[in-house]
């Protein structure tokens, strides 16, 4: 049905096109006036006027249809009688509903179940109906006025462009409206979850066993119960893994890549510059999935060979392994920023350094990297923020258990891997398991946004700096 | 320490600290090398499959059907027995016993495959043709060397009679390697011989279509708007702070809001490139729109002055003469947020693409797989014939990367033009 609304407007569009282009050549010539703009334009008008209301009412229209109807159905289904414990088996009994009336459905059937069905047809079409009437009758007041507008001989081209113009200004909001999407995502499902686990219990609490909370429908929590989930949801476990696997990963990218960064912005000539940098830039385009594959099943294991022939114990899931891992991924993040910054280090204060007889890594150490030290230490951080925000290696190569420990060669878990596990096939919705989830994506998103706020600030004061 | 001691010292510690950065850059080249080779030496062995070369006789009494049967007849018929006759005449069997380790060798699919065959022609009853039979994953495992026979037979999924069947085929030249149709063909399967990345393909496909479809325009004209029209306000620093925190989230933070948005209040059903793509499009925006303006501020003030001069209004100057030379940087822009939208796994993971799907989905609503999220699956199944599938499902993924950084790269030198 919406392809063919999509092709009607599309037509009627086109036409309106050469008829608006046409009209008002045509009126040009036989009152003999000078037109405000060059006819397309008038033609573009007509368009715009033409399709841009109909498209913004399907799509709202085609957003909001599915959740109506349901709640509507589901009303309705209850009023037969039907009585459905939890919101999970409401949306089974409307999954049934809506596979009769495709006629996909075989199992069971009941007189409340036929009913709906037939109540669900009837809505459907009603819904189906009315929103065709509707958007022809959009279409033809809003063609009505733009055709009066042209017969006046308006400024087309002008109107056009203020039209377009807030087109332009809409898709800029869409950064916006992304982030308020993702932060009432995040803290709908969070505010549910904190009613139930209260939030000192989660930041302190020292022991994570989210597979403890079985209980499916968080409002019917009993007192045994919430005892029992009081100290499954404790955040200090994840929270250490993942800075501890972060933390290896900085053991490896800093060194690795601040002095990749230095040699190639101080040393290197051009040709290796050339070469080099697109190469190790390389290790960031990899997918992290083939990181995570090379971790659990090339690293992991030959750690822990080595480890047995040292006669150490090395779990096959170590953070070792994970961060080592992580850590090259993360290379060219500090290698280009600290080469940037380094670059934009004028070239005034080497110059001086050199003329009371300093050498070259003497220059660096003392003059260049201080002066550079807020971009890099910027850069920095913008690399721990990827660090405690990757998911893939740490699924695939760190463990699953929340231990809390600073063995490397011990598996621990990251706040990612839990998300994931907890997600990850069939969730109960509204049960504190899946809502967990919800509260650790809020955690990374905070501590990210925190991170990167704290980065982008470094670089740009520095920048400012040497402007 | 006399004068030139300490500056004999001196030179040492500037050597010392060239040689850091050299090393440097060459342990993260190294790395590379070692990566692409580990997973090359892996993976190669999966574009081709062992095949048991078998004499199949088309029996009437065990067939159903006659020579020119229709389609749908031959589609319907049972070629089971056909298969076992034929398949335990490959290698003189003592027993029932031995029979079924004889049948064990061959994949799952042997009967499909002589199906097949008559499909092909169905004029062969009552002869006899050599079909290559693809073998099971431990025989072609085996053939490729991965399989270490020497272990204590206990802890080797292939008996030491099969060994022995193995060696007689050997001696024989009944067993080879052919092309692995299967493997870019077929969906995914339980079975590592059958399993293919055709499924997987064609679902990144979409989905990367979808995020293009979205991402490209939006990002476009947001970018122009920023770039050319914003007012210097309150609202346009918020938008560009949003842009740039939204392009330092983490991506499974995307794969949360898909899952709260898209699949729990819009409805839009699970798994499906669908989602997929509207999910790497919201990921994918802020990392096209850097570049997209990056690109447009390179464009000098003097050709938007030269085209408001002669009398064209902020639009055309805009869209006529700006857009125009800017597009190439926005096209490599785009193509390079492409290739990072293709290899996103952990957002995929949360919308349901990890469901085992079996079939090529045939429209972007489809429950399907994709590439990154296949290489995943792949690599927690402990069957040993699934780490060369997802090691050459990796090389694919690559070479499809590394096509599209290229294509940026050959666009922005080819047609970029440098104003200095």
């Amino acid at each position: 049905m919406n392809f063919v609304l999509l092709f009607l407007i599309t037509i009627f569009s086109l036409s309106l096109f050469f008829y608006g282009r046409s009209k008002t050549k045509s009126i040009s010539i036989e009152k003999n006036i000078r037109l405000n703009a060059l006819p397309k334009f008038y033609g573009y008008y007509l368009v715009l006027w033409c399709s841009i209301p109909a498209l913004v009412f399907l799509l709202v229209w085609s957003l909001f249809e599915p959740v109506i109807i349901k709640s509507i159905i589901i009303e309705t289904a209850a009023n037969q009688g039907a009585i459905f414990g939890d919101k999970n088996e409401a949306n089974l009994i409307y999954e049934k509903i809506k596979a009769i009336h495709l006629g996909t459905y075989f199992g069971d059937m009941d007189s409340i179940l036929r009913e709906s069905a037939l109540a669900y047809a009837k809505f459907i079409n009603l819904f189906t109906n009315s929103k065709v009437v509707l958007i022809f009758g959009i279409i033809i007041a809003s063609v009505i006025y733009s055709l009066k507008k042209i017969k006046n001989n308006n400024k087309a081209r002008d109107d056009v462009e203020v039209i377009l113009k807030g087109l332009l200004f809409v898709s800029s909001l869409i950064a916006i409206l992304t982030t308020l999407g993702i932060i009432f995502s995040l803290l709908f499902e969070s505010i549910k979850f904190f009613s139930v686990i209260n939030i000192f219990d989660y930041l302190f609490g020292t022991n994570w066993s989210p597979q403890r909370a079985f209980v499916r429908d968080a409002s019917s929590i009993t007192a045994a119960e919430f005892e029992e989930l009081k100290d499954a949801f404790g955040f200090i476990p994840l929270i250490a893994g993942t800075s501890f696997i972060a933390f290896i990963a900085m053991l490896v990218a800093v060194p690795i890549g601040l002095f990749s960064g230095i040699y190639m912005a101080e040393y290197a000539s051009i040709k290796v510059r050339r070469i080099s940098k697109p190469i190790i830039e390389i290790l960031a385009g990899i997918p992290t999935v083939v990181y995570g594959f090379f971790a659990a099943l090339t690293v992991g294991p030959f750690f822990r060979q080595v480890g047995e022939n040292l006669g150490l114990t090395v779990s096959s899931e170590s953070a070792l392994a994970a961060g080592l891992i992580m850590g090259i991924m993360i290379i060219p993040y500090v290698s280009s920023l600290s080469d940037d910054v380094i670059n934009s280090v004028p070239q005034s204060l080497r110059d001086g350094s050199y003329a009371v007889g300093a050498t070259k890594s003497e220059t660096i150490k003392q003059v260049v990297i201080p002066a550079a030290l807020p971009g890099i230490i910027g850069s920095v951080l913008l690399a721990v923020s990827r660090a405690i925000g990757e998911t893939m290696i740490v699924v695939m190569a760190a463990g699953l258990a929340a231990n809390l420990t600073i063995n490397p060669l011990e598996s621990t878990t990251t706040i990612t891997t839990q998300i994931v596990m907890i997600l990850v096939g069939d969730q109960e919705f509204d049960s504190p398991k899946t809502q967990s989830a919800f509260a650790l994506g809020l955690t990374l998103f905070i501590a990210t946004l925190i991170l990167n706020y704290i980065a982008q600030r470094a670089v740009k004061k520095y920048r400012e700096k040497y402007d | 320490m006399t004068k030139e001691e300490r500056l004999k010292k001196r030179h040492r510690a500037e050597k010392r600290f060239r040689f850091y950065g050299l090393t440097s850059i060459f342990v993260a080249l190294l790395f590379v090398v070692i990566l692409v080779q580990n997973i090359f030496s892996k993976g190669s062995s999966a574009f081709k499959k062992t095949v048991i070369t078998t004499e199949v006789f088309f029996d009437q009494e065990l067939l159903e059907i006659q020579n020119g049967a229709s389609q749908e007849e031959i589609m319907e018929a049972d070629f089971y027995d056909i298969m076992i006759e034929n398949l335990i005449k490959a290698y003189p069997a003592k027993d029932r016993d031995e029979e079924d380790e004889l049948l064990k060798l061959f994949s799952g699919d042997a009967e499909i495959e002589i199906k097949k065959a008559f499909l092909n022609d169905n004029n062969l009853i009552g002869k006899t043709i050599t079909l290559d039979l693809t073998a099971s994953d431990d025989i072609d495992q085996l053939h490729k060397g991965n399989y270490p026979r020497d272990l204590p037979e206990e802890r080797r999924r292939i008996s030491d009679f099969q060994l022995v069947i193995y060696d007689y085929f050997v001696e024989n030249k009944k067993i080879s390697k052919n092309f692995n149709n299967y493997f870019f063909n077929n969906g995914d399967s339980r079975d590592p011989e059958l399993a293919g990345i055709g499924g997987a393909l064609v679902g990144s496909f979409y989905s990367i279509l979808i995020c293009l479809l979205l991402a490209f325009p939006v990002a476009v004209l947001a970018s122009i708007y920023l770039e050319e029209f914003a007012p210097k306000n309150k609202i346009t620093d918020f938008i560009e702070i949003n842009i740039n925190n939204l392009a330092a989230v983490p991506s499974i933070v995307y794969g949360l809001l898909a899952l709260q948005i898209l699949l729990a209040t819009i409805q839009l059903p699970r798994s499906t490139p669908l989602v997929a793509g509207i999910t790497l499009a919201l990921m994918t925006l802020p990392r096209i729109i850097i570049p997209c303006r990056a690109s447009l501020k390179a464009v000098p003030p003097s050709i938007r002055e030269g085209a408001l001069a002669v009398g064209a209004s902020k639009f055309q100057s805009v869209f006529h003469h700006v857009v125009p030379l800017a597009l190439p940087g926005t096209l490599s822009g785009t193509i390079i947020g492409l290739a990072q939208a293709l290899g996103e796994t952990a957002p995929l993971i949360l919308i349901g693409m990890v469901a085992f799907v079996v079939d090529i989905p045939s429209s972007p609503v489809d429950p399907s797989s994709s590439l990154p999220v296949q290489v995943y699956l792949w690599s927690e199944s402990a069957e040993r014939g699934f780490v060369e599938k997802t090691s050459a499902t990796i090389m694919m993924l690559l070479s499809f990367l590394i096509v599209m950084n290229f294509i940026a790269v050959y666009l922005r030198q080819k047609f970029e033009k440098r104003w200095n």
